[in-house]
C-alpha cells in the first residue's frame, strides 16, 4: 500500500545552524538535508551561510565551499562540474537538477537542498542508485546484432542518426525517474523514464537487430505501462530531454505491432 | 533480506507480455465516450422533467435507447479499466487482487443494472 507519511526514522528534525561568515555583506542562507547512517539519529536540516562575494555562481560551488571551509562532513557526489557526468543530481528548491549547472541566482530566498526524492539515502545528499542502474542494465543498453559483424562499420544514414538526437544525451543522473510519482510508488517494477528513454534509444537505432526482443521485454503492465504521462520527467530533466515523449513512442510501437 | 543480485531484483519475473491490449482498449473507449457522452447528455437531457408516459415513449425509440445503453456499457468498461490502473498504482500484494475482483464485480454489475433498466424502458 502506498505510504502517505514518512516512516518514523525518516521524519525530519531541525539540525545545526552554522555561524554566519564574519564581515561578509553578500550572504545566502542554505538549508541542507543531513543524515548520517552511523549516528542512529533521524535526518535533519542544517543551516549554512555562504559569502557569495567569495563563491562561484553555481549551487555546486556553494556546496564545495561549505565542505572546504565550514563543514567537511557534508557529503555529496560531484565530478565534472559541467553537467556531463550526472553525479551531482539533487533536489534544489523543489526541483531535481544538477547542482553544477543550476545557478544560485535561479533560487529565490533560502536555498533548500535535499537528496533525490524517494530513494534510499546512503549519506546526506547521496541517494542509493543501485536499483536504478540495474534497471538501466536490464534494458540491454548496447547494440544487439545478429548479422555477422561488417568488416569496417555498421552503417547508418544521416536521417537515422538524427533519430537518436534528444536521446543519446542522457547522462543517467536519475533526476527524471526520481521526480516521477509512478516511479515512487512502483519503482521496484516500473523501469522509470530514464531506463525507458535509453530503451527507446536502442529500439529506434537503425543498426540494432533486436527491436522485437526489446519490445517483448518492455511489454508489461508495470515495466512500461505505469507511465501515465505525468510529464514531471520532461519538466525536470537538466539536459532538456523529453523521456515522456520517448515512452509515448514506445507505446505507439507496441500498438502498431499489436493492432 | 535475501541475497539477490541487483540485476535479479531489477529483472524480477520478466515481462508479462501484456498491457498493450489494456492500453489500446482504454484509448478506444476514451474516443467512443468522446462521442457518446455528448449524445447521451443531449438525448437524456431532453426528456428531463417529462412525465412517465413521455419517458417510456421516448426510450421506446431506438436512438435514445441505444445511445443510453452504449454509454452505460462503454462508460463502465472504461471505468473498470481506469480504476484497475489506479488500484495497481497504489495498492500492492493480495489486497490488490481482491480490490480488482471487487472492482470488476462493481463495474459489470452496474453496467448490467443500467442495461436492464434501459431494456425495460425500451421493450
Amino acid at each position: 500500500m502506498v505510504q502517505l507519511a514518512l516512516p518514523k526514522n525518516s521524519r525530519m528534525t531541525t539540525g545545526k545552524t552554522w555561524p554566519k561568515p564574519e564581515g561578509a555583506n553578500n550572504i545566502r542562507k542554505l538549508q541542507i538535508y543531513r543524515w548520517n547512517p552511523d549516528d542512529g539519529k533521524n535526518p535533519s536540516v542544517d543551516t549554512y551561510w555562504v559569502d557569495m562575494d567569495n563563491c562561484g555562481p553555481m549551487i555546486l560551488d556553494a556546496l564545495i565551499k561549505i565542505k572546504n571551509e565550514i563543514d567537511p562532513t557534508l557529503t555529496f557526489r560531484r565530478s565534472c562540474r559541467e553537467g556531463i557526468c550526472g553525479s551531482c543530481a539533487m533536489n534544489i528548491d523543489g526541483i531535481n537538477t544538477l547542482a553544477c549547472i543550476y545557478g544560485m541566482d535561479e533560487v529565490k530566498g533560502d536555498v533548500k537542498i535535499y537528496p533525490l526524492p524517494h530513494m534510499p539515502v546512503v549519506k546526506d545528499l547521496i541517494p542509493d542508485l543501485t536499483h536504478f542502474y540495474a534497471q538501466h542494465a536490464s534494458i540491454m543498453p548496447w547494440l544487439e546484432t545478429k548479422t555477422n559483424r561488417p568488416a569496417k562499420e555498421w552503417k547508418q544514414s544521416i536521417g537515422d542518426r538524427k533519430k537518436l538526437d534528444g536521446l543519446y544525451e542522457c547522462v543517467m543522473c536519475a533526476c527524471c525517474s526520481t521526480s516521477c510519482p509512478s516511479y515512487w510508488w512502483n519503482g521496484d517494477r516500473y523501469l522509470g523514464p530514464a531506463a525507458l528513454l535509453h530503451a527507446y534509444r536502442w529500439i529506434i537505432d537503425s543498426r540494432d537487430e533486436a527491436t522485437g526482443e526489446r519490445l517483448d521485454e518492455l511489454e508489461d503492465p508495470f515495466k512500461l505501462y505505469r507511465c501515465h504521462t505525468i510529464m514531471n520527467c520532461a519538466k525536470t530533466c537538466p539536459k532538456g530531454l523529453n523521456p515522456a515523449l520517448a515512452i509515448a513512442e514506445i507505446k505507439k510501437m507496441m500498438v502498431e505491432r499489436t493492432v | 533480506m535475501a541475497f539477490l543480485t541487483d540485476r535479479k531484483r531489477a529483472s524480477g519475473m520478466g515481462s508479462a507480455k501484456s498491457g498493450t491490449h489494456h492500453f489500446w482498449s482504454m484509448k478506444v473507449s476514451s474516443v467512443a465516450l468522446l462521442f457518446l457522452v455528448p449524445m447521451f447528455i443531449l438525448t437524456f437531457g431532453g426528456i428531463l422533467g417529462s412525465n412517465y408516459a413521455e419517458v417510456m415513449a421516448y426510450f421506446a425509440r431506438p436512438f435514445p435507447a441505444i445511445v443510453a445503453a452504449l454509454t452505460i456499457l462503454v462508460g463502465f468498461k472504461h471505468f473498470n479499466d481506469g480504476a484497475q490502473v489506479l488500484i495497481e498504482d497504489y495498492v500492492h500484494g493480495f489486497m490488490q487482487k481482491i480490490l480488482i475482483i471487487l472492482l470488476t464485480c462493481l463495474s459489470y454489475g452496474a453496467a448490467a443494472v443500467g442495461i436492464f433498466a434501459i431494456a425495460k424502458l425500451a421493450l
